[in-house]
């Protein structure tokens, strides 16, 4: 599991460039993370890391490292 | 009209749910048949061939429920439909209605089934293929005397109806309901003849439905031919008035 492959989630489900995906991107922050795009991210990183996302940490997923901590949960860890 | 479909159906070893998937396979589609009993729901598969599996789990609990879905995502992957049959009814007046059964009436016609809608839209990722059907009732839509527990938990499945239906379009998922009025399954297996014959005088088409019938319209709800009929809860009720 690479954080390119984190990366390349959120770029592909948020349809932003890979420079904006920081760790500090956080949801709601920008218009192209609202909460239609949120299920789509969801949907893109379990199709990724072959997961599946429990509905609490779907809520929890705030930003990009919030995001990097749940998935080590999930024993995906994007180094 | 369901070919390679996967539809997954809750309460699926008897009535309406039975008559479903009965028709799914017919039309197609292989058919997830969840339900609490084992024995019943196995037969059921058996019945049906090899297009049908069967799914044994508790439908209202949560941990379940989830570990279900992690297995369907493993092994097929993907859904296309889901058909919230699963329900029960407790008939009392207000006075008579235990907390606990009405609890466990929102428990299973409700609670479950916003659950399985969550989970299932995540599976539902193929585009155009997306569609839920929920089985509300003409008692949630217009209210009766002595069901006000069910009526509820009907009522509030029409809301999540209507209210996925507008979230679930971004992602091209289909959400509606049928509402169905007096259908000969074993939900009234405790009316007596007297209650039936009553019931009856209140459908202008004079008969109690079949399981079939509403299976028909479920079938065409989770088919491309209702691909532009979204948020909506159809009666199918022989023209009862209650
Ligand atoms: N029949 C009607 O006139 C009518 C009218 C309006 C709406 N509906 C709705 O249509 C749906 C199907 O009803 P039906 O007429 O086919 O009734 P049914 O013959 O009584 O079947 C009910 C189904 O729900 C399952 N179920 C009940 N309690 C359960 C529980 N606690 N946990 C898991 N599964 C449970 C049953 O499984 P078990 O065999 O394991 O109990 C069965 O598969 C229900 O949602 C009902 O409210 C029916």
């Amino acid at each position: 599991m690479s954080e390119s492959q984190l990366t390349q989630a959120f770029v592909t489900a948020l349809g932003i460039s890979a420079e904006q995906v920081t760790d500090e991107l956080t949801y709601n922050e920008i218009d192209a993370w609202d909460s239609t795009a949120h299920m789509i991210l969801i949907a893109e990183l379990e199709d990724t890391f072959d997961i599946m996302l429990d509905t609490d940490d779907i809520i929890d997923m705030s930003s990009v490292a919030k995001a990097k901590q749940i998935l080590h949960k999930y024993q995906v860890n994007p180094e | 009209m369901l070919q390679d479909k996967v539809i997954l159906i809750t309460g699926a070893n008897r009535g309406i749910g039975l008559a479903t998937a009965q028709v799914c396979i017919a039309l197609g589609a292989t058919v997830l048949l969840a339900g609490r009993n084992e024995v019943q729901l196995e037969l059921v598969a058996e019945q049906l061939g090899e297009r049908a599996i069967a799914m044994c789990y508790d439908l209202t609990d949560e941990t379940q429920v989830k570990q279900a879905f992690a297995h369907i995502k493993q092994h097929i992957g993907h859904l296309d439909g889901l058909v919230n049959n699963a329900g029960m009814m407790h008939n009392a007046p207000a006075a008579m209605t235990s907390l606990d059964s009405l609890q466990q009436q929102l428990t299973l016609n409700t609670v479950a089934a916003f659950q399985h809608i969550q989970l299932a839209s995540r599976l539902m990722r193929k585009p155009g293929c997306g569609r839920v059907v929920n089985l509300c009732s003409i008692v949630g839509e217009r209210g009766a005397a002595g069901q006000s527990a069910y009526a509820a938990s009907k009522a509030a499945l029409t809301g999540i109806t209507k209210s996925l239906a507008k979230e679930l379009a971004a992602q091209q998922i289909c959400v509606n309901a049928v509402a169905p009025g007096f259908i000969d399954t074993e939900l009234h297996s405790d009316f007596s003849d007297k209650q039936r014959e009553n019931i009856i005088n209140t459908v202008g088409l004079g008969r109690m439905g079949t399981p079939r019938e509403v299976a028909d319209l479920i079938s065409f709800l989770l088919s491309d031919h209702a691909a532009y009929i979204t948020g909506q809860i159809i009666g199918i009720d022989g023209g009862m008035q209650l």
